[in-house]
């Protein structure tokens, strides 16, 4: 007989096993609709791994696609981490990227164009983030769906400014002026796209690591999430984290739009995103609401994107796959989570 | 202005609206369900685009537009139990599930119709449903032509606002429904169970959304394309809220911004007016954001909400 029983703790190595017991899943289940795009499937992952991390040049494309999803991965992460349920990080991206890019492209020396687009984007995040986290605060609201509806808000508005004042007079294109040419981010490899803004993802995930692990800001976060009543009671100021919290998550959402216009198209346009704030969240839960861990899971997801199109090239099967991978992959986590919730314990037979 | 009011009472207009709130209609009840239960369902932008694409590939392939609809509820009831598998068995978090099954819907949406029509410079389309006539009802003036002179899962949409209201607050089902939405303990006590309830109105919410995406690509576009959707099953999550739960507003308010997205329409195409059309778009979303904070103060949400039942958690 087994019996499921309620785990009070899970084991350290549980971090590691669970996301790869859910990707190892997602490769598996996905699998069948390579065998059904008549692709072999072993084939179709090899040449998707080759694409994304076999060289150094692929390794360097996969890492500017991960650098967005780490700043969203790491946004949602902390938001997750203080159960302030910021599902917004894709309209706090966009706000982010339009910010930057009216900053960008006003004439100034380089390098402090690039830390003002960085303070811009982050505060125009911080600022959409706020809403959704005032209102519940302050009214009750569910964070959800205000945060989820804020995306169409901002989105509307960044098409608003693109077909309006922002369009492109001469060509009739619904994309903005691009920024001044020195306020791109400077390429740190001849003859590849990695930019400056790669590196700061890199380097923002030890730093917001150290925020919720060592600091004082950090643990209130945590025991705002973890027990509510249990902060107050301890004299945290629960409102005030969730406020501070959210605009740590939204301007870190921000920072991948900056990131987005400063190293990659340097202008906006409709589709600047393809959904790296959703993604955000898929690398989050991967990550077990890590800041270190935000890293590999981003890096995991980018080079399926950037995998997928090779893969596509090459055995036929739709790049599209890598959207069902990335929606499996958060599903097969959220199952595995489970495990750190119940154990299965064999009993009756061996007494 | 006069010329805005001449707009509205022209018979294509109000036709224009009633063919808008449709899918709108569908997915909004489809959703009230679902959080009438208990169960947010935020998988519906993804299960409307995957019924979308499965209608239309059915439609397609056999030539029956009516296989098409049972292939898209189908799916919706498909994608609506996966979900409730997730949040209602399993007990995981409804918010970040949803998410889970809109990426792995979309996704799947776009892999299979790639795998099935390829890539072609012009999607390809189907003989769409065609308007139905409703004898004696279609001959009133303006409002005979704009309502009863409509395809028939219009007239599905608009009896489907009645019979949800019926089974809603007249049912032995709908009161177990708003139970365990409200109070699931108290359900439970009274021996009703949760996880088959929650379970069942997750379904019907999915077929009604499944009927809001054969809408899309089969009576009003007639054609899969990527951005069929394209936010709609947000809106429908608006609506919801901004229509109280109820299956009589939340209709109501699918009309409404179906209105406000017909004349935003009819402003870009008159060029009239020089508000930018986005404008429009966003105020379902900004009424819903400003209607919560509003109606936060007598609370009107199910109370079990986002919360998972488990019997032994006391």
């Amino acid at each position: 007989m087994f019996r499921l029983e309620v785990r009070t703790s899970t084991p350290a190595w549980f971090n590691l096993a669970l996301p790869l017991l859910a990707i190892g899943a997602t490769l598996i289940l996905c699998s069948g609709l390579i065998a059904l795009a008549g692709a072999g499937v072993l084939e179709a992952y090899g040449v998707m791994f080759t694409a994304s991390l076999g060289d150094s040049y692929a390794i360097t494309e996969t890492m500017v696609r991960a650098a967005p999803m780490i700043f969203t991965g790491l946004a949602v992460a902390v938001a997750f981490r203080a159960k302030f349920w910021n599902i917004g990080a894709e309209g706090q991206l966009l706000a982010g990227a339009v910010a930057s890019c009216f900053v960008g492209a006003i004439p100034m020396p380089g390098p402090l164009a690039m830390v003002l687009m960085a303070l811009a984007g982050a505060a125009a995040g911080a600022a959409v983030a706020l809403v959704p986290a005032t209102l519940r605060v302050k009214f009750k609201v569910d964070d959800v769906v205000s945060s989820l509806l804020l995306n169409s808000v901002i989105y509307y508005a960044l098409m608003a400014l693109i077909e309006g004042p922002w369009k492109d007079s001469f060509s009739g294109y619904p994309i903005s002026p691009p920024i001044e040419d020195s306020a791109n981010f400077p390429v740190l490899l001849e003859g590849t796209r990695l930019h400056l803004g790669v590196v700061v993802a890199l380097i923002a995930a030890p730093l917001i690591w150290f925020l919720i692990v060592r600091t004082t800001l950090g643990f209130r976060i945590r025991v705002t999430g973890e027990n509510p009543e249990a902060a107050r009671y301890g004299g945290i100021h629960v409102e005030r984290v969730l406020i501070s919290t959210a605009l740590l998550s939204g301007a870190l959402a921000g920072l991948a739009g900056v990131g987005e216009v400063g190293g990659v198209h340097f202008q906006v346009m409709s589709d600047i995103s393809p959904g790296y704030g959703y993604s955000g969240i898929v690398v989050a839960m991967l990550a077990r609401l890590n800041p270190l861990g935000v890293v590999p899971a981003a890096i995991f997801l980018a080079a399926v994107m950037t995998g997928a199109e090779a893969m596509s090239r090459a055995t036929g099967v739709p790049a599209f796959l890598s959207d069902v991978i990335q929606g499996t992959a958060l599903l097969a986590m959220l199952v595995a989570l489970l495990f750190t919730a119940y154990r299965i314990r064999r009993v009756g037979a061996a007494r | 202005m006069s010329a805005v009011f001449e707009q509205i009472f022209q018979v294509g207009f109000l036709a224009a609206i009633i063919r808008i709130a449709t899918p709108l209609a569908f997915a909004t009840l489809g959703e009230m369900f679902s959080e009438r239960a208990g169960v947010l369902n935020l998988g519906i932008e993804g299960i409307m685009l995957l019924s979308a694409m499965t209608g239309f590939t059915a439609a397609s392939l056999s030539g029956s537009l009516w296989l098409g609809v049972l292939a898209a509820v189908l799916t919706g009831m498909l994608m609506g139990a996966l979900h409730a598998l997730f949040t209602v068995v399993l007990g995981l978090s409804q918010h970040v599930c949803g998410i889970g099954v809109t990426l792995f819907s979309s996704g799947l949406a776009y892999f299979l119709y790639r795998l099935i029509f390829g890539q072609q410079s012009v999607p390809p389309n189907i003989k769409g449903f065609q308007t139905l006539p409703i004898p004696v009802l279609s001959d009133i003036p303006v409002l005979g032509p704009a309502v009863f002179n409509q395809f028939a899962l219009v007239y599905m949409a608009i009896l489907a606002i009645p019979l949800a209201a019926f089974i809603l607050y007249r049912t032995p089902w709908g009161l177990s429904v708003r139970m365990v939405g409200e109070n699931p303990r108290a359900a439970d006590s009274a021996g009703v169970s949760v996880i088959a309830t929650r379970f069942q109105a997750v379904v019907l919410g999915g077929a009604l959304m499944g009927l809001a995406g054969a809408f899309l690509s089969m009576a009003q576009f007639n054609a899969f394309t990527f951005g069929v959707v394209s936010g709609r099953g947000w809106v429908a999550i608006a609506l919801v809220v901004f229509g109280r739960w109820d299956p009589w507003r939340s209709a109501g308010a699918a009309l409404l911004f179906a209105f406000v997205d017909a004349l935003q329409l009819r402003m870009q195409a008159s060029g009239l007016g020089h508000i930018p059309y986005e404008a429009f778009l966003m105020l379902p979303f900004i009424f819903t954001i400003v209607a919560m904070a509003v109606m936060s103060r007598n609370a009107v949400a199910p109370s079990a909400l986002l919360k998972p039942f488990r019997r032994e958690e006391r």
